[in-house]
């Protein structure tokens, strides 16, 4: 926020969220939007997050499951297909990965510092004992 | 209109509670958020009946406690709708937490307090230990001595806390059964002239302005909290005043009825005299006057608006004053009465320094008789002929046992 005066900013408890009026929001993607700075999805919370998700598209069928269970909107979806995670934003809670359907998954958690290209290589292969 | 507009005569035999009742009615309050508590239950008892007789064109939500009441008001207030609720003692001590919510957020609330002692020992009666609860919360006080005050009180309430330089919500004070109970003559104004008084509700960063989304009830850490509380506190000490000022202009235009920050009677001329609230103003003027043909030059303040505090006007009206006391009806718990505190800030850099006294009263609704006040009034003689006060500063009036007297 800039450095503002006491009087300065509006009063009350209260934060707009975008830069003038707005319009069909819905249909807006974020990256589209004119966010404030009081807006979260301009700050960073990557530092809260101990493990972290790790998509690999090749076993992915765009159920979109992970998408509509992330409480934070990490999910990046267009056009019904998933391309990747929202890693400023992701906490790590694991869940697009508990809730995916395929088999091996096509997200699973790991430690932060693991590198992304190798873990891919080495993604498990299909459980064949599961139904 | 969808409501029914109400015939009033031009007087009315009405207690305080269904003053305020009446005063909300007219004022068209979108939400009234409640959760009766005696002595205050009556308003929102008669709020309701308006609301079910099509008189109102509004919601009157039953909650589940004074913290939801109060709550539910915020979230009124905030999505844009002008809001009201009343309450006494445990009541607002539940809603405490959220009065803070409610001034920090700038939100216009008018609350109705008809002022009740805090447990424990239980007690619904009268004394003033609630209002001065929330003395610091940041809303704006005012304080009915009478029913007839009590009606007014709300539309200037509604006025000066909705107004976009203001923007803090306000309590009406009223005495519990003393004045909300008690039935008096009533100057009513018909319901035009009411709501053309207060005027339709302009919203201010309303939640329901889909356009231009906000979010109300943010956080701010030790880097942006600091500054909010300044401008909060700035505006109530430099704001507020003037604009109640004004607002009082106003109303006496419409009504003729014109009230002042700080009451003053027969003070022109006088040597000692009484500061209090509520409906022992009335009471010490009676007193004062009797006073008068004894030859001791006695006058009465009574506080009309407790926050802001009305320094200056204070100030101005003990200017002459050789020897005051300040009561208190609310136990201080180990200090002296807030009052007091108050009176002797405004007058301690003024020209004149009167001799200041506290005395600590009424608790739990015990009569402030007139032969108390004779002896104050002799007592506060004594101190003026003496050159100095001649007891200890804070002393209780009324109490069973020998006499109470501290610092």
């Amino acid at each position: 926020m800039a450095n503002k005066g006491w009087d300065e900013f509006e009063i009350g408890a209260m934060l707009r969220t975008f830069d003038g009026s707005i319009d069909n929001i819905a249909g807006t993607r974020q990256e589209d939007r004119k966010y404030t700075e009081n807006s979260s999805y301009t700050a960073s919370v990557a530092d809260w997050r101990l493990i972290k998700p790790v998509f690999n598209k090749d076993y992915c069928i765009d159920c979109q499951f992970c998408w509509i269970y992330c409480p934070d909107v990490s999910i990046i979806s267009r056009d019904k297909k998933l391309v990747g995670v929202d890693m400023d934003h992701c906490k790590g809670c694991g869940i697009c990965v508990e809730v995916c359907p395929t088999n091996p998954k096509s997200l699973l958690m790991y430690s932060e510092q693991e590198d992304e290209e190798s873990v891919i290589a080495n993604w498990p292969k299909k459980d064949e004992g599961e139904a | 209109m969808a409501f029914d507009k109400m015939e009033l005569r031009d007087i009315e035999v009405w207690d305080g509670n269904f003053a305020a009742a009446q005063a909300l009615r007219q004022c068209q309050v979108d939400v009234v958020s409640a959760y009766p508590i005696t002595p205050s239950t009556p308003i929102v008892e008669g709020y309701a009946k308006f609301k079910s007789d099509n008189y109102i064109e509004g919601e009157f939500v039953m909650v589940e406690s004074e913290h939801a009441a109060m709550s539910g008001c915020i979230g009124a207030a905030a999505a844009g709708g002008r809001v009201a609720t009343a309450t006494s003692s445990q009541g607002l001590a539940l809603m405490s937490e959220t009065l803070y919510q409610a001034s920090g957020m700038r939100l216009p609330i008018v609350l109705n307090l008809v002022n009740r002692a805090l447990a424990a020992p239980l007690n619904v009666n009268g004394d003033h230990s609630d209002m001065y609860m929330v003395r610091d919360s940041g809303w704006i006080q005012f304080d009915a001595f009478s029913p007839q005050e009590a009606y007014d009180l709300n539309f200037i309430a509604f006025k000066v806390s909705e107004d976009h330089d203001i923007r803090l919500p306000a309590i009406v004070n009223q005495d519990g059964f003393m004045t909300s109970h008690t039935a008096q003559g009533v100057h009513t104004m018909d319901d035009d002239t009411a709501f053309n008084f207060v005027g339709t509700y302009k919203p201010m960063n309303d939640m329901l302005d889909f356009e231009n989304p906000v979010t109300h009830g943010v956080q701010t850490e030790e880097d942006w909290h600091f500054e909010h509380k300044a401008r909060q506190h700035n505006d109530l000490m430099t704001k507020v005043g003037p604009k109640i000022d004004e607002t009082f202009e106003a109303f006496a235009k419409i009504t003729g009825r014109k009230y002042n920050q700080v009451e003053s009677y027969d003070m022109e001329d006088a040597e000692v005299a009484v500061l209090c609230m509520g409906t022992s103003v009335e009471t010490a003027r009676e007193v004062a006057s009797e006073m008068r043909e004894k030859g001791i030059k006695a006058g009465v303040v009574g506080l009309r608006v407790l926050r802001p505090f009305p320094f200056m006007e204070v100030r101005e009206a003990l200017k002459n004053v050789k020897a005051v006391a300040s009561l208190d009806r609310s136990s201080p718990n180990g200090a002296a009465g807030a009052i007091f505190n108050e009176v002797c800030t405004a007058m301690y850099a003024a020209d004149n320094r009167p001799l200041m006294s506290g005395y600590i009263y009424g608790l739990g609704g015990r009569d402030l008789t007139k032969s108390h006040l004779v002896g104050l009034y002799n007592e506060l003689d004594a101190n003026v002929k003496a050159g100095k006060v001649t007891t200890q500063l804070q002393q209780f009036i009324g109490v069973r046992g020998p006499e109470l007297a501290y610092l």
